[in-house]
Protein backbone atom coordinates (compact mmCIF):
# COMPACT_ATOMS: atom_id res chain seq x y z
CA UNK A 1 0.00 0.00 0.00
CA UNK A 2 2.64 2.36 0.71
CA UNK A 3 4.19 4.37 -1.96
CA UNK A 4 8.10 4.38 -1.28
CA UNK A 5 8.85 7.98 -0.36
CA UNK A 6 11.86 10.15 -1.70
CA UNK A 7 14.16 11.40 0.55
CA UNK A 8 12.52 15.18 0.25
CA UNK A 9 15.18 18.18 -0.12
CA UNK A 10 14.53 20.76 2.18
CA UNK A 11 13.90 22.84 -0.98
CA UNK A 12 11.30 20.45 -2.30
CA UNK A 13 7.73 21.47 -1.31
CA UNK A 14 5.15 19.45 0.06
CA UNK A 15 1.82 20.10 -1.38
CA UNK A 16 -0.95 21.35 0.80
CA UNK A 17 -2.97 18.72 2.74
CA UNK A 18 -6.12 19.67 0.63
CA UNK A 19 -4.13 19.02 -2.53
CA UNK A 20 -3.17 15.66 -0.79
CA UNK A 21 -6.74 15.15 -0.23
CA UNK A 22 -8.27 16.63 -3.94
CA UNK A 23 -5.59 13.70 -5.70
CA UNK A 24 -7.13 11.20 -2.94
CA UNK A 25 -5.27 9.54 -0.04
CA UNK A 26 -3.72 6.13 0.09
CA UNK A 27 -7.17 5.25 2.68
CA UNK A 28 -10.31 6.77 3.36
CA UNK A 29 -10.08 9.23 6.43
CA UNK A 30 -13.26 8.28 7.94
CA UNK A 31 -16.30 6.77 5.53
CA UNK A 32 -19.89 6.28 6.40
CA UNK A 33 -21.27 3.13 6.77
CA UNK A 34 -25.15 2.51 6.59
CA UNK A 35 -25.56 -0.87 8.28
CA UNK A 36 -29.17 -2.06 7.73
CA UNK A 37 -32.03 -0.50 5.36
CA UNK A 38 -34.53 -2.03 8.40
CA UNK A 39 -35.65 1.25 10.17
CA UNK A 40 -37.97 1.72 12.26
CA UNK A 41 -39.13 5.40 11.00
CA UNK A 42 -40.24 6.24 7.59
CA UNK A 43 -38.71 10.23 7.31
CA UNK A 44 -39.87 11.64 4.56
CA UNK A 45 -36.51 12.59 3.56
CA UNK A 46 -34.71 9.62 4.17
CA UNK A 47 -31.28 9.47 1.79
CA UNK A 48 -30.90 5.91 2.14
CA UNK A 49 -34.92 5.60 1.52
CA UNK A 50 -34.68 2.95 4.27
CA UNK A 51 -37.47 1.09 5.82
CA UNK A 52 -37.56 -2.78 5.06
CA UNK A 53 -34.11 -4.72 5.41
CA UNK A 54 -32.63 -6.12 2.41
CA UNK A 55 -32.52 -9.91 2.25
CA UNK A 56 -28.95 -9.40 0.88
CA UNK A 57 -27.07 -7.49 3.76
CA UNK A 58 -23.65 -8.31 4.99
CA UNK A 59 -23.92 -11.10 7.57
CA UNK A 60 -22.02 -10.71 10.73
CA UNK A 61 -18.89 -12.84 9.43
CA UNK A 62 -18.98 -10.07 6.65
CA UNK A 63 -19.07 -6.89 8.58
CA UNK A 64 -16.11 -8.10 10.58
CA UNK A 65 -14.68 -9.19 7.70
CA UNK A 66 -14.93 -5.29 6.39
CA UNK A 67 -13.79 -4.03 10.08
CA UNK A 68 -10.60 -5.98 9.59
CA UNK A 69 -10.12 -4.42 6.38
CA UNK A 70 -10.04 -0.73 7.83
CA UNK A 71 -8.46 -1.60 10.64
CA UNK A 72 -5.21 -2.74 8.25
CA UNK A 73 -6.25 0.32 5.90
CA UNK A 74 -6.31 2.41 9.49
CA UNK A 75 -9.28 4.54 8.71
CA UNK A 76 -9.32 6.18 11.59
CA UNK A 77 -13.07 6.14 12.17
CA UNK A 78 -16.41 5.02 10.35
CA UNK A 79 -19.50 7.17 10.42
CA UNK A 80 -22.40 4.44 10.90
CA UNK A 81 -25.98 4.76 10.43
CA UNK A 82 -28.84 2.99 8.56
CA UNK A 83 -31.44 2.88 8.62
CA UNK A 84 -31.31 2.77 12.00
CA UNK A 85 -28.26 0.93 13.09
CA UNK A 86 -29.21 -0.65 16.01
CA UNK A 87 -31.79 -2.18 14.77
CA UNK A 88 -29.37 -4.68 13.81
CA UNK A 89 -29.23 -7.62 16.68
CA UNK A 90 -25.29 -7.77 16.13
CA UNK A 91 -24.94 -4.04 16.27
CA UNK A 92 -23.69 -4.06 19.79
CA UNK A 93 -20.62 -6.60 19.34
CA UNK A 94 -20.00 -4.80 15.81
CA UNK A 95 -19.38 -1.95 17.86
CA UNK A 96 -17.10 -3.59 20.42
CA UNK A 97 -15.38 -5.20 17.65
CA UNK A 98 -14.56 -2.44 15.68
CA UNK A 99 -13.03 -0.20 18.82
CA UNK A 100 -11.19 -2.94 20.26
CA UNK A 101 -9.12 -2.93 16.91
CA UNK A 102 -8.77 0.82 17.01
CA UNK A 103 -11.55 1.66 14.41
CA UNK A 104 -13.44 4.38 15.66
CA UNK A 105 -17.26 4.10 15.72
CA UNK A 106 -19.56 7.53 15.71
CA UNK A 107 -23.08 6.42 15.06
CA UNK A 108 -25.93 7.97 14.23
CA UNK A 109 -29.32 6.61 15.13
CA UNK A 110 -33.49 8.28 16.21
CA UNK A 111 -32.26 6.58 20.15
CA UNK A 112 -34.41 3.35 19.38
CA UNK A 113 -32.05 1.16 21.56
CA UNK A 114 -30.41 4.27 23.72
CA UNK A 115 -32.33 3.21 27.08
CA UNK A 116 -30.50 4.21 30.35
CA UNK A 117 -27.94 0.55 30.38
CA UNK A 118 -27.26 1.14 26.98
CA UNK A 119 -26.23 4.76 27.47
CA UNK A 120 -24.01 4.01 30.24
CA UNK A 121 -22.15 1.34 28.16
CA UNK A 122 -21.64 3.64 25.61
CA UNK A 123 -20.04 6.18 27.82
CA UNK A 124 -17.93 3.91 29.29
CA UNK A 125 -16.42 2.77 25.72
CA UNK A 126 -13.54 5.01 24.36
CA UNK A 127 -13.36 5.73 20.39
CA UNK A 128 -17.19 5.78 20.48
CA UNK A 129 -19.32 8.74 19.34
CA UNK A 130 -22.83 9.14 19.22
CA UNK A 131 -25.23 11.13 16.83
CA UNK A 132 -28.83 11.28 17.29
CA UNK A 133 -31.24 12.86 14.73
CA UNK A 134 -33.78 15.57 15.40
CA UNK A 135 -35.43 17.86 12.49
CA UNK A 136 -37.55 19.69 14.83
CA UNK A 137 -36.95 21.74 18.07
CA UNK A 138 -40.56 21.27 18.76
CA UNK A 139 -42.48 17.92 18.17
CA UNK A 140 -44.72 19.66 15.77
CA UNK A 141 -41.87 20.84 13.55
CA UNK A 142 -39.87 17.32 14.08
CA UNK A 143 -43.06 14.89 13.67
CA UNK A 144 -44.12 16.02 10.08
CA UNK A 145 -40.89 14.63 9.16
CA UNK A 146 -40.07 12.00 11.23
CA UNK A 147 -43.38 10.43 12.32
CA UNK A 148 -45.50 10.49 15.61
CA UNK A 149 -43.30 9.81 18.63
CA UNK A 150 -39.56 10.46 16.87
CA UNK A 151 -39.75 13.45 18.96
CA UNK A 152 -40.41 11.85 21.91
CA UNK A 153 -37.64 9.00 21.60
CA UNK A 154 -35.35 11.58 20.77
CA UNK A 155 -35.35 13.43 23.65
CA UNK A 156 -35.51 10.80 25.98
CA UNK A 157 -32.62 9.02 24.32
CA UNK A 158 -30.89 12.32 24.74
CA UNK A 159 -31.98 12.15 28.46
CA UNK A 160 -29.86 9.00 29.03
CA UNK A 161 -27.13 9.50 27.21
CA UNK A 162 -26.92 13.54 29.50
CA UNK A 163 -27.64 11.31 32.55
CA UNK A 164 -24.95 8.61 31.63
CA UNK A 165 -22.16 11.29 31.38
CA UNK A 166 -21.52 10.44 27.78
CA UNK A 167 -20.41 14.20 27.05
CA UNK A 168 -20.50 16.28 24.07
CA UNK A 169 -22.95 13.56 21.41
CA UNK A 170 -24.35 14.45 18.75
CA UNK A 171 -27.33 16.15 17.84
CA UNK A 172 -27.62 16.09 14.26
CA UNK A 173 -30.29 18.30 12.23
CA UNK A 174 -31.32 18.40 8.96
CA UNK A 175 -32.15 22.03 7.60
CA UNK A 176 -36.23 22.22 6.66
CA UNK A 177 -37.78 25.43 5.63
CA UNK A 178 -39.92 24.52 8.41
CA UNK A 179 -36.97 24.24 11.23
CA UNK A 180 -34.63 27.21 9.84
CA UNK A 181 -36.82 29.74 12.53
CA UNK A 182 -36.10 27.01 15.29
CA UNK A 183 -31.65 27.41 15.06
CA UNK A 184 -31.34 29.13 18.56
CA UNK A 185 -33.71 26.61 19.96
CA UNK A 186 -31.97 23.79 18.67
CA UNK A 187 -28.63 25.05 19.94
CA UNK A 188 -30.58 25.59 23.03
CA UNK A 189 -31.31 21.64 23.19
CA UNK A 190 -28.02 20.93 22.90
CA UNK A 191 -26.92 22.81 25.47
CA UNK A 192 -29.75 21.25 27.94
CA UNK A 193 -28.20 17.86 27.50
CA UNK A 194 -24.30 18.99 27.00
CA UNK A 195 -24.32 18.23 23.18
CA UNK A 196 -23.13 19.61 20.55
CA UNK A 197 -25.35 20.63 17.90
CA UNK A 198 -24.19 19.81 13.80
CA UNK A 199 -26.31 21.07 11.22
CA UNK A 200 -26.81 19.64 7.62
CA UNK A 201 -27.60 19.93 4.35
CA UNK A 202 -31.18 18.35 3.08
CA UNK A 203 -29.86 16.55 -0.37
CA UNK A 204 -32.20 15.60 -2.98
CA UNK A 205 -31.29 12.26 -2.19
CA UNK A 206 -33.67 8.89 -1.47
CA UNK A 207 -36.63 10.15 -0.60
CA UNK A 208 -35.43 13.47 -0.29
CA UNK A 209 -36.12 13.85 -3.93
CA UNK A 210 -39.86 13.61 -3.41
CA UNK A 211 -39.92 16.65 -1.07
CA UNK A 212 -37.06 18.11 -2.09
CA UNK A 213 -38.95 21.47 -3.35
CA UNK A 214 -41.09 21.79 -0.45
CA UNK A 215 -38.20 21.36 2.41
CA UNK A 216 -35.25 23.17 0.65
CA UNK A 217 -34.63 26.31 2.57
CA UNK A 218 -35.65 29.09 -0.08
CA UNK A 219 -32.56 31.75 -0.33
CA UNK A 220 -33.50 33.80 2.06
CA UNK A 221 -33.18 30.95 4.89
CA UNK A 222 -29.95 30.32 3.58
CA UNK A 223 -28.75 33.33 4.09
CA UNK A 224 -30.20 33.17 7.59
CA UNK A 225 -28.35 29.85 8.17
CA UNK A 226 -25.21 31.70 6.65
CA UNK A 227 -25.58 34.46 9.12
CA UNK A 228 -26.63 32.61 12.30
CA UNK A 229 -23.32 30.14 11.54
CA UNK A 230 -21.52 33.03 11.02
CA UNK A 231 -22.22 34.42 14.78
CA UNK A 232 -23.15 31.37 16.02
CA UNK A 233 -21.04 28.63 14.35
CA UNK A 234 -17.72 28.17 16.26
CA UNK A 235 -19.08 25.47 18.51
CA UNK A 236 -21.36 23.86 15.73
CA UNK A 237 -20.69 21.08 13.25
CA UNK A 238 -21.74 21.51 9.81
CA UNK A 239 -20.15 18.31 8.15
CA UNK A 240 -19.06 21.26 5.22
CA UNK A 241 -22.31 20.83 4.44
CA UNK A 242 -22.90 24.25 4.14
CA UNK A 243 -19.87 25.61 1.83
CA UNK A 244 -21.51 27.04 -1.41
CA UNK A 245 -23.01 29.51 1.26
CA UNK A 246 -19.39 30.86 1.21
CA UNK A 247 -20.41 32.04 -2.44
CA UNK A 248 -22.29 34.80 -0.81
CA UNK A 249 -19.00 36.08 0.74
CA UNK A 250 -18.42 37.88 4.26
CA UNK A 251 -16.16 35.96 6.83
CA UNK A 252 -16.02 32.28 4.84
CA UNK A 253 -17.30 29.43 7.14
CA UNK A 254 -14.10 27.14 8.39
CA UNK A 255 -13.61 24.54 6.75
CA UNK A 256 -12.44 22.38 3.80
CA UNK A 257 -14.62 23.64 1.17
CA UNK A 258 -14.09 20.61 0.17
CA UNK A 259 -16.28 17.69 -1.68
CA UNK A 260 -14.22 14.22 -0.27
CA UNK A 261 -16.66 11.88 -2.34
CA UNK A 262 -14.41 9.17 -3.37
CA UNK A 263 -11.15 10.86 -2.19
CA UNK A 264 -11.05 10.85 1.77
CA UNK A 265 -14.53 9.79 2.35
CA UNK A 266 -16.59 6.96 0.32
CA UNK A 267 -20.54 5.19 1.55
CA UNK A 268 -20.39 1.36 2.34
CA UNK A 269 -24.30 -0.08 1.94
CA UNK A 270 -26.18 -2.28 3.92
CA UNK A 271 -25.43 -4.99 1.08
CA UNK A 272 -21.92 -4.19 0.64
CA UNK A 273 -21.79 -1.88 -2.22
CA UNK A 274 -19.20 1.00 -2.24
CA UNK A 275 -20.44 4.16 -3.30
CA UNK A 276 -18.80 7.85 -3.85
CA UNK A 277 -20.98 9.52 -0.81
CA UNK A 278 -24.08 8.78 1.40
CA UNK A 279 -26.16 11.10 -0.95
CA UNK A 280 -25.38 9.56 -3.87
CA UNK A 281 -26.83 6.14 -3.78
CA UNK A 282 -27.11 5.28 -7.96
CA UNK A 283 -25.46 3.13 -9.99
CA UNK A 284 -23.76 6.34 -11.03
CA UNK A 285 -21.90 7.05 -8.02
CA UNK A 286 -21.30 3.13 -7.38
CA UNK A 287 -17.62 2.41 -7.65
CA UNK A 288 -17.76 -1.61 -6.67
CA UNK A 289 -18.54 -3.80 -3.83
CA UNK A 290 -16.79 -5.51 -1.16
CA UNK A 291 -17.55 -8.75 -1.76
CA UNK A 292 -15.37 -9.08 -4.92
CA UNK A 293 -12.07 -10.32 -4.47
CA UNK A 294 -10.06 -7.67 -2.67
CA UNK A 295 -12.62 -6.41 -0.82
CA UNK A 296 -13.11 -2.66 -0.10
CA UNK A 297 -8.91 -2.29 -0.32
CA UNK A 298 -9.31 -3.05 -3.92
CA UNK A 299 -12.50 -1.01 -4.84
CA UNK A 300 -10.94 2.35 -2.86
CA UNK A 301 -8.02 2.05 -4.68
CA UNK A 302 -8.59 0.87 -8.19
CA UNK A 303 -12.61 1.74 -8.78
CA UNK A 304 -12.62 3.87 -11.98
CA UNK A 305 -15.09 5.82 -10.40
CA UNK A 306 -12.95 6.93 -7.91
CA UNK A 307 -10.02 7.23 -10.39
CA UNK A 308 -12.15 9.76 -11.75
CA UNK A 309 -13.32 11.94 -8.67
CA UNK A 310 -9.22 12.02 -7.74
CA UNK A 311 -8.41 13.59 -11.14
CA UNK A 312 -8.73 17.58 -11.69
CA UNK A 313 -11.30 18.91 -13.09
CA UNK A 314 -11.79 21.70 -15.01
CA UNK A 315 -15.13 22.94 -13.44
CA UNK A 316 -17.32 23.00 -16.11
CA UNK A 317 -19.51 26.04 -16.43
CA UNK A 318 -18.82 27.25 -12.83
CA UNK A 319 -15.18 28.18 -13.61
CA UNK A 320 -15.93 31.36 -14.91
CA UNK A 321 -17.63 32.30 -11.64
CA UNK A 322 -15.94 34.74 -9.16
CA UNK A 323 -17.41 32.61 -6.25
CA UNK A 324 -16.30 29.42 -7.88
CA UNK A 325 -12.93 29.22 -5.55
CA UNK A 326 -15.15 29.42 -2.52
CA UNK A 327 -18.51 26.89 -3.64
CA UNK A 328 -16.38 24.81 -5.51
CA UNK A 329 -19.07 23.83 -7.70
CA UNK A 330 -21.18 22.72 -4.86
CA UNK A 331 -22.86 19.88 -4.36
CA UNK A 332 -22.91 16.22 -7.41
CA UNK A 333 -25.41 14.61 -5.39
CA UNK A 334 -27.49 17.80 -5.62
CA UNK A 335 -26.94 18.28 -8.63
CA UNK A 336 -27.42 15.05 -10.14
CA UNK A 337 -31.03 14.13 -8.62
CA UNK A 338 -32.33 17.48 -9.41
CA UNK A 339 -31.32 16.63 -13.42
CA UNK A 340 -28.54 18.99 -13.41
CA UNK A 341 -25.06 18.42 -15.27
CA UNK A 342 -22.61 17.45 -13.09
CA UNK A 343 -20.55 20.23 -14.33
CA UNK A 344 -22.81 23.06 -14.01
CA UNK A 345 -24.36 24.86 -11.10
CA UNK A 346 -25.50 23.72 -7.62
CA UNK A 347 -29.45 23.24 -7.44
CA UNK A 348 -28.75 26.21 -4.28
CA UNK A 349 -26.33 28.41 -6.08
CA UNK A 350 -26.20 31.77 -4.02
CA UNK A 351 -25.84 33.48 -6.95
CA UNK A 352 -29.09 32.07 -8.58
CA UNK A 353 -27.44 30.20 -11.71
CA UNK A 354 -28.89 26.78 -10.29
CA UNK A 355 -32.26 28.05 -10.04
CA UNK A 356 -32.51 29.19 -13.77
CA UNK A 357 -30.59 25.61 -14.60
CA UNK A 358 -33.26 24.21 -13.06
CA UNK A 359 -36.50 25.81 -14.48
CA UNK A 360 -34.76 24.39 -17.99
CA UNK A 361 -34.79 20.92 -16.54
CA UNK A 362 -37.26 18.64 -18.58
CA UNK A 363 -38.17 14.92 -18.86
CA UNK A 364 -37.42 12.44 -15.98
CA UNK A 365 -35.51 12.61 -13.11
CA UNK A 366 -32.80 9.92 -12.10
CA UNK A 367 -34.88 7.19 -10.35
CA UNK A 368 -33.63 5.97 -6.55
CA UNK A 369 -31.34 3.36 -7.37
CA UNK A 370 -32.48 0.96 -4.30
CA UNK A 371 -35.72 1.98 -2.36
CA UNK A 372 -36.30 0.62 0.57
CA UNK A 373 -38.97 2.32 1.97
CA UNK A 374 -42.19 0.69 3.86
CA UNK A 375 -45.50 1.78 2.13
CA UNK A 376 -46.09 3.88 -0.44
CA UNK A 377 -43.67 6.75 -1.45
CA UNK A 378 -45.52 9.95 -2.52
CA UNK A 379 -44.26 9.35 -6.45
CA UNK A 380 -44.27 6.16 -7.73
CA UNK A 381 -41.24 4.98 -8.67
CA UNK A 382 -40.50 5.16 -12.13
CA UNK A 383 -42.74 7.60 -13.40
CA UNK A 384 -41.05 10.35 -15.42
CA UNK A 385 -41.47 13.70 -12.92
CA UNK A 386 -41.27 17.12 -14.70
CA UNK A 387 -40.15 19.32 -11.30
CA UNK A 388 -41.94 22.80 -11.18
CA UNK A 389 -41.11 24.73 -8.28
CA UNK A 390 -44.63 25.43 -6.95
CA UNK A 391 -43.49 28.95 -6.98
CA UNK A 392 -40.76 30.45 -8.92
CA UNK A 393 -40.33 33.39 -6.52
CA UNK A 394 -39.42 31.16 -4.47
CA UNK A 395 -36.21 30.48 -6.20
CA UNK A 396 -35.14 34.06 -6.62
CA UNK A 397 -31.98 34.83 -6.59
CA UNK A 398 -32.47 38.37 -6.61
CA UNK A 399 -35.14 38.97 -4.15
CA UNK A 400 -33.94 41.02 -1.38
CA UNK A 401 -30.31 41.06 -2.41
CA UNK A 402 -28.49 44.57 -2.77
CA UNK B 1 -4.62 2.24 21.24
CA UNK B 2 -5.48 1.46 24.54
CA UNK B 3 -6.91 4.45 25.81
CA UNK B 4 -8.51 7.29 24.19
CA UNK B 5 -9.06 11.07 25.71
CA UNK B 6 -13.16 12.10 26.34
CA UNK B 7 -13.98 15.06 24.47
CA UNK B 8 -13.68 18.14 26.56
CA UNK B 9 -12.27 20.93 24.92
CA UNK B 10 -13.81 21.83 21.98
CA UNK B 11 -12.30 22.42 18.84
CA UNK B 12 -12.43 26.41 19.09
CA UNK B 13 -10.31 26.25 21.99
CA UNK B 14 -6.84 25.27 21.05
CA UNK B 15 -4.70 27.52 18.91
CA UNK B 16 -4.57 26.88 15.50
CA UNK B 17 -0.81 25.87 14.28
CA UNK B 18 1.07 29.16 13.75
CA UNK B 19 4.55 29.70 13.56
CA UNK B 20 6.17 30.20 16.55
CA UNK B 21 9.43 31.98 16.03
CA UNK B 22 10.75 34.48 17.60
CA UNK B 23 10.46 38.18 16.60
CA UNK B 24 13.91 38.54 16.32
CA UNK B 25 14.76 35.66 13.77
CA UNK B 26 14.78 36.65 10.49
CA UNK B 27 14.79 33.34 8.13
CA UNK B 28 16.53 33.73 5.22
CA UNK B 29 14.94 31.27 3.56
CA UNK B 30 11.14 31.44 4.21
CA UNK B 31 10.73 27.86 5.63
CA UNK B 32 7.73 26.10 5.65
CA UNK B 33 6.01 24.56 8.84
CA UNK B 34 6.03 20.68 8.65
CA UNK B 35 2.70 20.07 10.43
CA UNK B 36 -0.42 21.48 8.70
CA UNK B 37 -3.64 21.33 10.72
CA UNK B 38 -7.05 20.58 9.25
CA UNK B 39 -10.31 20.91 10.52
CA UNK B 40 -11.70 17.41 10.32
CA UNK B 41 -15.14 18.89 10.23
CA UNK B 42 -13.91 20.34 7.02
CA UNK B 43 -15.59 17.96 4.57
CA UNK B 44 -19.11 16.76 3.56
CA UNK B 45 -19.84 13.37 5.35
CA UNK B 46 -17.50 13.96 8.45
CA UNK B 47 -19.10 13.23 11.40
CA UNK C 1 -4.61 22.52 29.73
CA UNK C 2 -1.18 22.73 26.84
CA UNK C 3 1.86 24.16 29.00
CA UNK C 4 4.58 25.84 27.04
CA UNK C 5 7.11 23.24 25.30
CA UNK C 6 10.10 22.61 26.42
CA UNK C 7 12.46 20.57 24.38
CA UNK C 8 14.48 20.08 28.07
CA UNK C 9 11.70 17.27 28.93
CA UNK C 10 10.38 14.26 27.50
CA UNK C 11 7.46 13.97 25.22
CA UNK C 12 5.57 11.25 23.41
CA UNK C 13 2.97 10.48 20.86
CA UNK C 14 -0.67 11.01 22.90
CA UNK C 15 -2.41 7.58 23.62
CA UNK C 16 -5.44 9.41 21.22
CA UNK C 17 -3.76 10.18 18.61
CA UNK C 18 -3.63 7.87 15.98
CA UNK C 19 -0.52 8.17 13.37
CA UNK C 20 -0.88 6.54 9.90
CA UNK C 21 1.64 6.80 6.74
CA UNK C 22 1.06 8.82 3.77
CA UNK C 23 3.58 9.49 1.20
CA UNK C 24 4.54 12.64 2.16
CA UNK C 25 4.76 11.83 5.67
CA UNK C 26 1.49 10.88 7.97
CA UNK C 27 -1.79 11.86 8.99
CA UNK C 28 -2.20 12.35 13.07
CA UNK C 29 -5.84 11.97 13.93
CA UNK C 30 -6.93 13.09 17.62
CA UNK C 31 -9.66 10.90 18.78
CA UNK C 32 -10.80 12.99 21.78
CA UNK C 33 -11.03 16.69 20.02
CA UNK C 34 -11.27 15.83 16.40
CA UNK C 35 -8.10 17.44 15.01
CA UNK C 36 -6.53 16.14 12.25
CA UNK C 37 -2.96 17.32 11.19
CA UNK C 38 -0.48 16.12 8.55
CA UNK C 39 3.07 15.64 9.46
CA UNK C 40 4.57 16.35 6.05
CA UNK C 41 8.58 15.20 6.04
CA UNK C 42 9.30 11.40 7.02
CA UNK C 43 11.95 12.25 9.35
CA UNK C 44 9.24 13.79 11.56
CA UNK C 45 7.23 10.66 11.69
CA UNK C 46 9.85 8.95 12.66
CA UNK C 47 10.95 11.10 15.17
CA UNK C 48 7.44 11.67 16.96
CA UNK C 49 7.34 7.82 16.49
CA UNK C 50 10.17 7.41 19.07
CA UNK C 51 10.24 10.49 21.15
CA UNK C 52 8.83 8.75 23.73
CA UNK C 53 11.71 6.47 24.07
CA UNK C 54 14.31 9.23 24.79
CA UNK C 55 14.61 11.45 27.97
CA UNK C 56 14.22 14.47 26.51
CA UNK C 57 13.15 16.07 23.11
CA UNK C 58 16.41 17.48 22.34
CA UNK C 59 18.10 13.80 22.84
CA UNK C 60 15.45 12.69 20.18
CA UNK C 61 16.49 15.51 17.86
CA UNK C 62 20.04 14.79 17.82
CA UNK C 63 18.97 11.94 14.85
CA UNK C 64 18.36 14.52 12.90
CA UNK C 65 20.45 16.35 9.94
CA UNK C 66 21.70 19.36 11.96
CA UNK C 67 19.86 21.47 8.97
CA UNK C 68 16.37 20.36 9.86
CA UNK C 69 16.36 20.14 13.48
CA UNK C 70 15.02 23.86 13.69
CA UNK C 71 12.02 22.99 11.48
CA UNK C 72 11.49 19.56 13.53
CA UNK C 73 11.88 21.75 16.25
CA UNK C 74 9.12 24.27 15.61
CA UNK C 75 7.07 21.38 14.07
CA UNK C 76 7.36 19.49 17.65
CA UNK C 77 6.27 22.84 19.29
CA UNK C 78 2.78 22.71 17.11
CA UNK C 79 2.04 19.25 18.03
CA UNK C 80 2.34 20.00 21.57
CA UNK C 81 -0.12 23.01 21.24
CA UNK C 82 -2.27 21.04 19.35
CA UNK C 83 -2.19 18.29 22.02
CA UNK C 84 -0.73 16.04 20.12
CA UNK C 85 2.06 15.03 21.82
CA UNK C 86 2.23 15.05 25.26
CA UNK C 87 4.55 15.08 28.55
CA UNK C 88 5.74 11.78 28.93
CA UNK C 89 3.80 10.38 32.09
CA UNK C 90 5.43 10.02 34.90
CA UNK C 91 6.27 6.43 36.18
CA UNK C 92 6.12 6.76 39.98
CA UNK C 93 7.64 4.19 41.57
CA UNK C 94 5.93 5.30 45.13
CA UNK C 95 2.47 4.45 46.45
Amino acid sequence: MTIASEQKTPSERVPALVEQFKGGLAAPICLTWEWTYACNLSCTHCLSSSGRRDPGELTTAEMRSVIDELRAMQVFYVNVGGGEPTVRPDFWELLDYAVAGGVGVKFSTNGLRLDAERAQRLAATDYVDVQVSLDGASREINDAVRGDGSYSMALRAMENLAEAGLANFKISVVMTRHNVPQLDDFAAIADRFGAQLRITRLRPSGRGADVWHELHPTDQQQREIYSWLTDHGDRVLTGDSFFHLNALGGSPLPGLNLCGAGRVVCLIDPVGDVYACPFAIHDAFKAGTVRAPGGFAQVWRSAPLFAELRTETSGGACRSCSEYSACQGGCMAAKFFTGLPLDGPDPECVKGHGASALAAVHGGLPRVGTDHSRGRREVPLGMPSVRVPAKLCDLSPLAGTA
Amino acid sequence: MQQGTRADASPADAPRVSDDLDAGQEPEIAEELLVEEVSIDGMCGVY
Amino acid sequence: MTQQFEPGCGYELNPAVALRPEPFGALAYHFGNRRLSFLKAPELVELVRGLGSHRCVSDALTAVPEGRRDACLRALASLAAADMIVPQTVRSEEA
